[in-house]
């Protein structure tokens, strides 16, 4: 697999086709796991990371679980290329900017990848279309039994899975859920659903994690607690949760459409029209516009522009996507331009229309 | 004057004057450093969160608490509680037991809990079916024996 070859694809997680996809992008669960007899990332010099990534890279060859992942190398790649595999998310941005052996497996559909020697030895990743944890949960628990059958984790009978960092500790198990807001942010309902989340020790994020701006109304809803709950019942909080904001967001577009759908229908129009016409646009204000396309298609305002397309449009518009699909590195407004080409392009091609 | 946690002489001074209180620190260089108080290369600058913690922390400028702070440092990989609280990252995995004073209270601050209940390795996993199946056999629920043999058989095989 070269990494060129993901270019024009779209992560499966992306299709936007899964449970309740209208508001929820992608279903997102990782587990922190680290060798035995290792020292964590923080005291462990050149000689041991490269211990854990032969390990790793063993077992990951080895195991059959279903996902056939391939690794590869970060210290050798490009950092365009870290750059590429962040925006998929396929790994963090601190894997992509940190020193010494590491590297990612992942398979052809990028629905599962294990990062080595991130914060912890391993970080293990399944991503899925719409709202999936269940199918997460099952799919990467898989996963991680295939991997310890040839690895030998750190587990403490006590605080079970043991991690770089004490909030991960316990299950190791981040769930996180994308989710696309757009009529509570439009009716100024949404910091009011984040204050009631953080009291319930659930975490609010924007697309690319920690620390990240929300762009485009889309927002990362994960638990905060690793320990003390089995995985289930940490699953099920949050499902719980999401479910609630689920019908927030659904009572908030019924009532945009009921009480003002002239200006709905002219707000995605034009973000519509500002896409496909503009010659210069930046990153943020492509997630701006493409968030107002998208609330507008649900709304079957808009006609003849696929879901898939849009949520292949967030990803693909950003800037190391943009670079690879020139072929060479672009400075800032060579960028603007080249995103606001590529918009016209395939907006053509979609022959969309209001 | 002599340092706080060793028998050098002290050379960095810090003072913290908060309401109503003041509290004073003397270390040598050489623990000032090894608690990431002052930066290795000169013209950095202090680290205050390692400060607050080293002035908040457990052990103050008491005599007679070198045993303690051993207590308080991991055998295998050398991290001690002051640089834990510093950076908030483990060092290894017996890190957990050696600093266990410190890391349960921090356990059930951030998660409200300090004891796993999930799932566990392959061989654990059999230990405790293992236990279950003479449970249920002891019991008489053949049935539920049965359900388990076949589990740990799978596993084992």
């Amino acid at each position: 697999m070269k990494l060129d070859a993901l270019l024009p694809n779209l992560g499966e997680w992306l299709r936007g086709t899964g449970p309740e996809s209208d508001v929820v992008l992608s279903t997102r669960v990782r587990l922190a796991r680290n060798l035995s007899g290792l020292p964590f990332a923080t005291r462990a010099g050149p000689q041991h990371r490269s211990e854990v990534v032969a390990r790793a890279k063993e077992a990951i060859a080895k195991a059959t679980d279903g996902h056939k992942l391939e690794y590869f190398d970060i210290p050798s790649m490009p950092t365009l290329d870290r750059q590429f595999l962040t925006e998929r998310q396929l790994i963090s941005r601190e894997l992509a900017g940190s020193e010494g052996p590491r590297g990612v497996a992942f398979d052809a559909t990028e629905t599962a990848s294990v990062m080595v020697n991130e914060e912890d030895h391993l970080r293990l990743q399944v991503l899925r279309s719409g709202f999936a944890l269940d199918e997460a949960w099952a799919d990467i628990d898989r996963l991680d039994d295939a991997l310890e059958a040839r690895l030998n984790y750190a587990f403490h009978t006590q605080f079970g899975y043991l991690t770089a960092c004490p909030t991960n500790v316990g299950t190791g198990m981040r769930a996180s859920v994308m989710l696309h807001l757009p009529a509570l942010g439009l009716t100024k309902q949404i910091e009011k659903v984040f204050r009631a989340l953080q009291k319930i020790n659930l975490a609010v994020r924007g697309l690319h994690g920690e620390g990240s701006r929300a762009f485009g109304d889309l927002y990362q809803i994960s638990n905060h607690v690793t320990l003390g709950k089995s995985e289930p019942k940490l699953l099920s909080e949050i499902r719980e949760v999401i479910v609630t904001i689920l019908q927030y967001e659904r009572q908030a577009r019924a009532a945009l459409l009921k009480e003002r759908k002239q200006a709905e229908h002219d707000r995605a129009a034009r973000a519509l029209g500002t896409l496909s016409s503009a010659s210069m646009i930046t990153a943020e204000e492509t997630m701006e516009h493409l968030s107002a396309v998208r609330l507008g298609v649900h709304l079957h305002l808009i006609e003849n522009v696929p879901i898939t397309a849009i949520n292949q449009l967030f990803i693909h518009t950003q800037s190391a996507h943009l670079q690879k699909l020139a072929g060479h590195p672009l400075g800032g407004e060579e960028r603007n331009a080249a995103r606001a080409k590529y918009l016209k392009a395939k907006l053509r091609e979609l022959g969309a229309r209001q | 004057m002599k340092c706080q946690m060793c028998e050098n002489p002290a050379t960095v001074h810090l003072t913290d004057i908060g309401p109503g209180k003041k509290r004073e620190l003397h270390l040598c260089a050489g623990c000032a450093q090894a608690r990431g108080l002052v930066p290795e290369q000169p013209g950095g600058q202090l680290n205050l969160k390692a400060l607050l913690s080293l002035l908040t922390g457990a052990f103050g400028g008491g005599k007679g608490d070198r045993a303690a702070r051993r207590a308080e440092t991991c055998a295998v990989c050398g991290l001690n509680l002051a640089e834990f609280k510093a950076h908030g990252r483990f060092g290894c995995e017996h890190d957990y037991e050696a600093l266990r004073a410190a890391v349960e209270p921090l356990l059930e601050r951030v998660h409200r809990g300090t004891a796993h209940c999930g799932k566990a390795p392959r061989a654990l996993r059999v230990l405790a079916w293992k236990q279950q199946m003479q449970d249920a056999i002891a019991a008489e629920n053949y049935e539920e024996a049965a359900r388990l043999r076949d589990l740990i058989r799978k596993a084992e095989s």
